[in-house]
């Protein structure tokens, strides 16, 4: 009895303890549950499901993960030089940084699209937005090589970009900062009303090759737009954009743009706008911007500034564009997979208003107007409206879907994901995230066929997720299992820069396409030596071009003579290999650019202008093969007036039985 | 506690099983006439024609010039960084001589399979061993192969 009577109390002590603790405040670590880890698990040789193709914020790239694992797989440079491989140092890919500015070292990139066909994944290209020099880039996916960058005219700010039509037909590019634009610009900053416009560029998309030009700006009022989304399915045709500062306040934003109680979304039809433009009905605006090219079989990129550029003005062709009014400074403007539904998210509201776009059709018809705003038409806000989330959260942003007619919209004040359904506006689930989420991602959530299974929430606040590192912080990636009727965290990964958009596409859509290496034979680049016979040094004028090769393991040639002080060298290195996975790298003593590195089958170049007299060393970078230390060479510098002749060599050893050469 | 040694070493001869039937697998493709042998086992009997899809090359008399200057572009772009055509090392072996060491469809299994040769094939560990580094895939089709092979019977003076 007496046993029995201790197991009792000791019984009851452990139920009281368990129950002390389900009353606690629910900290990080009780959200994970059991079998998290397990489902997160890729073991060594298997592969992730999914690539995560995340936009790097204020360091200007692109970072890949993977998903389920959140592991970095690559950083992909685009707007930003990168040390690591030579992007933006090597001289072949110096012209992409090139703007109307010049020579652009370091931007923001905020927001990812990748290419789709019929509305859903096609893994072909991956779309950038420059924010603060306003430009849009494309990425190869099959290379993961920034191919193209275009910048935009007649833009203070590319944050509403670049979103992209359901055939990657086009992508867009929303003014963020409405400017004085064409020939006035000199203007007193309190004449915003006055002389302040925005702009809506729509980027065609060359089907076969990607390449991008500008089919034509929409001139707009002068509101801030902040994000958008192309119509799908039944709203193929129209694009969503979300705008504040309908106030058109030019200080203090924070309060002066947040007087009214509703903004707007902009509906345009891009089809009606291309019409007119076919009709000859755009006029043509006189600006400077640069349109950059990577050739992938010079290895090269050009830059080239164009002067032109289509415009329409909707206050003319008054059926081209349509103001929503939305509650209260719009951010995510999001369509879901069926293309019916438009899910706008006021940062400062305390509901999700969803717009119906049969009804909006119906209003347009209708003429069922409240009136306008700088000449474009406002449809009444119940006309166009399906219905509201009630009390979802606090300080909406980003609504992604999933394949069961679900939303998941991001909460940054209320550090949370909800989870509603988007016919019933009934809010099914909610999860905290750690903490205040900005944007988040479903695999294909933004496609007319998601592919479901996790949503990732990209956030803003690190704070006690990681072993500190100093007041600067690793930025934080959670990632939940969506494929039950709750949400479950599963991970938390950190990243690199500042996560803003994302996208996830399924592996199988990527893996098959990925270039292993450049081939040899089709390399086409004007300094490419294919073979060591070909090596050499040439002069001119004070130009020294080095015609190296690179293979495992040494350099040809590796004994320079004959450069000057005052000489400009240009060492174009050739990496002989065709083996998956063996770069080359280069770097010589004093170059004052960077490093490169060299991909199998490729040629790059490394300019250094030498500064003293000397022998300088040169070497790869890259561990390369057992004799990868042996891999170096030398490059001697003579005084100005000296007589040393070029010459150079690989191998060959001086007869020592004869006096020194001078 | 027998049975729990017994389901151990049930466990081990299962985990061990589906690898050695899937290497069996993998390589029965290249037992041309044995199915008893391995491939491997093959390749210790008879080590002259190396592991790969080249079973038989038929050599021409007098030489085809055509073949020699293809394959002459290819050594001086693919090989040549560190073949040389005498009998000196550079990084790999020198090519004098080859053709009379080798058989033609060793070299050409060596140039096209590269990777599974340095794995499998005896001979080619032992220049491994001797060079230490190993020799890359340089992305060369059989096609090509055979020619880089002409030019080497050039390079030994055959006519």
């Amino acid at each position: 009895m007496k046993t029995h009577n201790k197991l009792f109390l000791l019984f009851a002590y452990a139920l009281a303890l368990a129950m002390l603790n389900g009353c606690k405040p629910k900290g990080p670590q009780e959200a994970i549950t059991g079998n998290a880890a397990e489902k997160v698990y890729v073991a060594p040789g298997k592969y992730d499901e999914f690539y995560n193709i995340v936009s790097g914020g204020f360091n200007g790239q692109m970072s890949v993960y993977g998903i389920p694992s959140g592991r970095l797989f690559r950083i992909i440079p685009v707007f930003s030089q990168f040390p690591e491989n030579g992007y933006g140092y090597s001289e072949e890919t110096k012209p992409m940084l090139n703007t109307s500015h010049g020579y652009v070292p370091w931007d923001d990139l905020h927001h990812i699209s990748l290419s789709v066909t019929n509305g859903e994944h096609d893994g072909r290209w991956a779309f950038g937005n420059a924010n603060n020099t306003p430009r849009v880039a494309r990425v190869n996916l099959k290379t993961f090589r920034t191919e193209e960058i275009l910048e935009l005219p007649n833009s203070g700010g590319n944050h509403s970009s670049p979103f992209i039509t359901e055939n990657s037909e086009y992508i867009v590019a929303g003014t963020r900062f409405s400017v004085p634009v064409g020939d006035k610009r000199d203007v007193p900053i309190t004449s915003y009303k006055e002389n302040f416009k925005g702009t809506i560029s729509f980027i065609k998309i060359d089907p076969q090759s990607g390449k991008m030009n500008i089919g034509f700006q929409l001139k707009t009022p002068g509101v801030d737009f902040d994000l958008s989304r192309a119509g799908k399915g039944p709203s193929h045709g129209w694009f969503f954009f979300s705008c504040y500062n309908t106030e058109r306040a030019y200080t203090l934003l924070e309060v002066n743009a947040s007087q009214k109680d509703k903004d707007f979304i902009l509906a345009v039809n891009w089809k009606k706008a291309e019409e007119y433009v076919a009709q000859g009905k755009a006029t043509k605006s006189k600006v400077k911007y640069a349109h950059n090219v990577l050739d992938d079989k010079t290895h090269t990129a050009t830059s080239e500034m164009l002067t032109e550029v289509l415009q329409l003005d909707p206050t003319i062709l008054k059926d081209i564009a349509y103001f929503i009014p939305c509650p209260k400074s719009p951010h995510g403007c999001d369509t879901d997979p069926s293309g019916e539904y438009i899910v706008a998210s006021g940062k400062l509201a305390a509901l999700i208003p969803v717009f119906s776009f049969t009804k909006m059709q119906k209003a347009i018809a209708d003429k069922d107007f409240e009136g306008e705003y700088e000449g474009i038409p406002v449809i009444k806000y119940e006309s166009a409206l399906y219905g509201e989330v009630k009390k979802p959260g606090l300080g909406p942003l980003h609504t992604e879907f999933d394949n069961n007619g679900n939303a998941y919209t991001s909460f940054f004040v209320s550090s949370e994901i909800v989870k509603w359904n988007v016919k019933s506006l009934q809010v099914l689930d909610r999860v905290p995230t750690y903490y205040s989420i900005g944007h988040l991602s479903v695999p294909g959530g933004p496609t007319r066929k998601p592919h479901g299974k996790y949503v990732i929430a990209y956030n803003k606040i690190t704070k006690d997720r990681y072993l500190p590192t100093g007041p600067e912080m690793t930025q934080s990636a959670q990632l939940y299992d969506i494929s039950g009727d709750k949400m479950q965290l599963l991970l938390d990964f950190p990243t690199t820069g500042e996560p803003h958009y994302a996208e996830a596409i399924p592996a199988s859509l990527v893996m098959p396409n990925s270039t292993k290496i450049f081939k040899i034979e089709e390399n086409n680049h004007p300094y490419v030596t294919k073979g060591e016979k070909m090596a050499k040094v040439e002069r001119k004028g004070n130009e020294v071009h080095v015609y190296m090769t690179a293979i495992r393991s040494h350099l040809v040639p590796d004994n320079i003579e004959g450069i000057k002080l005052g000489d400009v060298v240009y060492f174009h290195v050739t990496n002989l290999e065709q083996d998956w996975d063996v770069p080359h790298g280069f770097a010589v003593k004093g170059a004052s650019n960077a490093e490169i590195l060299i991909m199998p089958g490729e040629t790059q170049t490394l300019k250094w202008v030498p500064d003293e007299v000397g022998v300088s060393p040169f070497y790869c970078t890259d561990f390369c093969s057992a004799l990868h230390q042996e891999m170096q060479g030398y490059a001697r510098v003579s005084a100005p007036g000296s007589n040393v002749p070029l010459k150079f060599s690989t191998g060959v050893i001086a007869d020592e039985s004869k006096s020194s050469p001078k | 506690m027998k049975h729990v040694l017994l389901m151990g070493l049930a466990a081990l001869l299962f985990s061990c099983a589906p690898d050695r039937s899937k290497k069996n697998a993998e390589e029965s493709p290249d037992q041309a006439q044995s199915t008893t042998k391995s491939a491997v086992e093959e390749v210790i009997a008879n080590p002259t024609k190396g592991i790969g899809a080249v079973k038989s090359v038929t050599l021409k008399s007098p030489l085809e010039k055509e073949r020699v200057d293809r394959g002459s572009a290819i050594y001086e772009m693919k090989c040549q960084a560190c073949h040389k055509l005498t009998t000196e090392r550079l990084v790999g072996p020198g090519w004098k001589d080859v053709t009379q060491r080798r058989h033609p469809e060793w070299i050409m299994n060596m140039i096209t399979n590269v990777d599974v040769m340095l794995e499998k094939d005896n001979e080619a560990q032992k220049m491994l061993e001797l060079c230490l580094v190993r020799m890359p895939n340089q992305n060369i089709s059989i096609g090509d192969a055979r020619d880089v092979l002409e030019f080497m019977r050039n390079n030994d003076g055959q006519k």
